[in-house]
């Protein structure tokens, strides 16, 4: 992957360089600052090559390197939130849906579909964060529940991406169902016996966390994501105090007991695609 | 007694009518008319407020400090003397914010679980506030799964403004709790039934909440947040919780509306709190009406059609 080329690049980044490359095309990391060209940020599976940090990315992303050479077929694409409570905040739930759909070119805040991983058959349900802070609202629930229908139909395991700051709160009780929804599939795939794994990405938190995102038969994260189920700062305001270091990342939900490993990004296919082996044996 | 915003009417009626019967006893004038009259006042006046509640004056009465709780309802439900609370999840502690136990409705076994808030200061706080910790669901789980292996029915009374949102149910994974709970109650083997008898917040609320029939008293409310913290998301403060209330559709007739719940458990005039041994009455004759409905069905079919209504729930168009 030409890891290590990269990272030697990237320190000697010059700013001549930048300026001779249109804007847009420069990727400076988040976290250290580093600054780099989006297609080497690309190549590199949207990792920093210098301090490792992990970007979040979406459904397009993910599906382009962890399905083999990229292909799926999608599943229910046609799915659109519907707004049967006729929301309106500061903005009509109808524009904010507009907006995000323009935005992103998705339908939702999850992207459904089947292919091939290192030649086994899967379904993969991806969220998309940059859709409404990738919040659960019934489009989200009834594509993983026809996700569900098809592995059930076609014995094929589950992989599902979590990204999520929880439930939609424009859709409000009906946001909530999609809990009990995603969480009574998910029974019925227990019972058939198939594999589910959840992966969760930063961030996975609120009703996502307390339902499908907890319930993988192996939980899996990637390095420093957060996960919890209250935020933060909702945490950070009932204690009264500030937060321990680390607290609420992979890391520190895999020490109590909540996730069976954390892999890279750049390992995360191998790792998936074995872990599927295994259990399909 | 203690008097919302909106009852202040009620109140001053009331103080009217301690007035004139201070006079009465005095012995000098004859008051009764007088009495009759204010009493009759009060009736027509908590009617005609209590017809007519907003959805945040709902939630209000949800909330109402002398509203019952789950124990009062447990205490007058069950046959004299045959509740016996059970303590503990069995791994970290035994958490005052979930109660449960087993006790009889007319010679019959039913385990009952619950949110438990407090009745004063210190209580409310011993009970955290009606929050439960991790270990308040797996403690609940732990007795649904007894009451399965025993083939006894389950009744949830849900009264929670939401999961503990602190540092250590975090560490032991508040959301896995509730996820677990959510997936083992969508196979529970035996009759379920849920009700809200005060406000059904969130993921707290849902832990135990999902029945084979779910029920909502009149004066409670049940949603995905509060009305406080869903207008302070969306609207950036806390002003628009009257609005974010009647755009959450979060009233046990809006639920009933949306198909989200099976029924609606008529309050006495005035709320739970203006008459509870009524208000106790009307949830026994839903539990005992829904242990008689599902009771005789197959394990397998009564699990299927759990399953079936709330894989159903939600709206979405195709494009
Ligand atoms: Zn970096």
């Amino acid at each position: 992957m030409g890891w290590f080329k990269r990272m030697k690049d990237n320190i000697a980044t010059p700013t001549i360089a930048k300026k001779e490359t249109p804007e847009g095309l420069w990727h400076q990391c988040k976290k250290c600052k580093t600054m780099m060209t989006a297609e080497e940020h690309k190549e590199n599976l949207w990792v920093c090559p210098t301090c490792e940090h992990h970007e979040r990315i979406n459904s397009t992303e993910y599906f382009s390197f962890l399905f083999d050479g990229g292909k799926y077929s999608e599943l229910s694409p046609k799915l659109i939130s519907g707004d049967p409570l006729k929301f309106e905040d500061t903005k009509k739930y109808k524009d904010r849906l507009k907006a995000a759909k323009a935005k992103t070119g998705l339908t939702d805040a999850i992207t459904t579909g089947y292919g091939k991983m290192e030649d086994v058959d899967v379904v993969i349900a991806c969220m998309n964060f940059n859709f409404i802070g990738g919040s659960m609202g019934s489009v989200v629930g009834e594509k993983i529940s026809r996700a569900i229908d098809h592995c059930i139909k076609y014995k094929k395991p589950f992989i599902l991406i979590s990204k999520s700051g929880g439930a939609r709160m424009m859709e409000a009780a009906l946001s909530l169902m999609q809990m009990a929804k995603t969480s009574a599939k998910l029974s019925l795939l227990a019972e058939a016996k198939l594999p589910f794994i959840s992966f969760l990405t930063d961030p996975t938190t609120g009703g996502v966390t307390a339902s499908y995102a907890m319930l993988g038969d192996i939980n899996i994260s990637e390095p420093n994501a957060l996960i919890g189920f209250a935020g933060p700062r909702v945490v950070k305001e009932t204690i009264g105090r500030d937060l321990p270091k680390g607290f609420q990342t992979a890391e520190f939900v895999l020490e109590h007991g909540f996730l069976d490993y954390i892999v890279e990004r750049k390992d995360m296919k191998a790792k998936l695609a074995q872990s599927i082996r295994l259990f399909m044996n | 007694m203690v008097y919302l915003d909106f009852e202040q009417p009620i109140a001053e009626l009331n103080e009217q009518l301690e007035k004139i019967k201070e006079v009465q006893t005095k012995g000098d004038v004859d008051v009764s008319t007088t009495i009759k009259d204010i009493e009759k006042q009060i009736a027509v006046k908590i009617k005609e407020i209590y017809e007519n509640l907003s959805a945040w004056q709902q939630v209000q009465v949800s909330r109402h400090p002398q509203r019952p709780y789950t124990l009062g309802y447990i205490d007058y439900i069950t046959d004299d003397n045959s509740f016996i609370e059970l303590h503990g999840d069995r791994n970290v502690g035994d958490d005052k914010a979930m109660i449960g136990g087993m006790g009889s409705i007319n010679g019959e076994s039913v385990m009952f679980i619950g949110q438990q808030k407090g009745i004063n200061t210190k209580m409310r706080q011993y009970r955290n506030f009606g929050m439960p910790n991790p270990e308040g669901y797996r403690k609940a789980l732990r007795l649904m799964k007894m009451a399965e292996k025993f083939n006894i029915p389950v009744v949830c009374l849900i009264d929670t403004p939401g999961a503990f949102p602190g540092l250590e149910a975090e560490e032991r994974g508040q959301g896995e709790a509730i996820a677990r709970n959510l997936i083992e109650m969508a196979q529970l083997k035996v009759p379920l039934v849920c009700i809200v008898i005060g406000e059904g917040a969130s993921g707290g609320a849902l832990g135990i909440g999902m029945g084979d029939k779910v029920f909502m008293m009149e004066n409670t409310w049940y949603s995905v947040i509060s009305p406080e913290n869903c207008s302070t998301i969306l609207w950036r403060s806390w002003d628009h919780k009257e609005e974010a209330a009647e755009k959450m559709k979060l009233t046990s007739q809006d639920m009933l509306e949306l198909g989200l719940i099976d029924g609606v458990i008529k309050e006495p005039i005035g709320g739970a709190h203006a008459d509870p041994e009524k208000a106790f009455e009307n949830v026994k004759n839903a539990i005992i009406n829904s242990l008689n409905e599902l009771r005789d069905i197959e394990p397998q079919k009564r699990v299927a059609s759990r399953i079936k209504k709330f894989s159903t729930m939600g709206h979405c168009e195709e494009a």
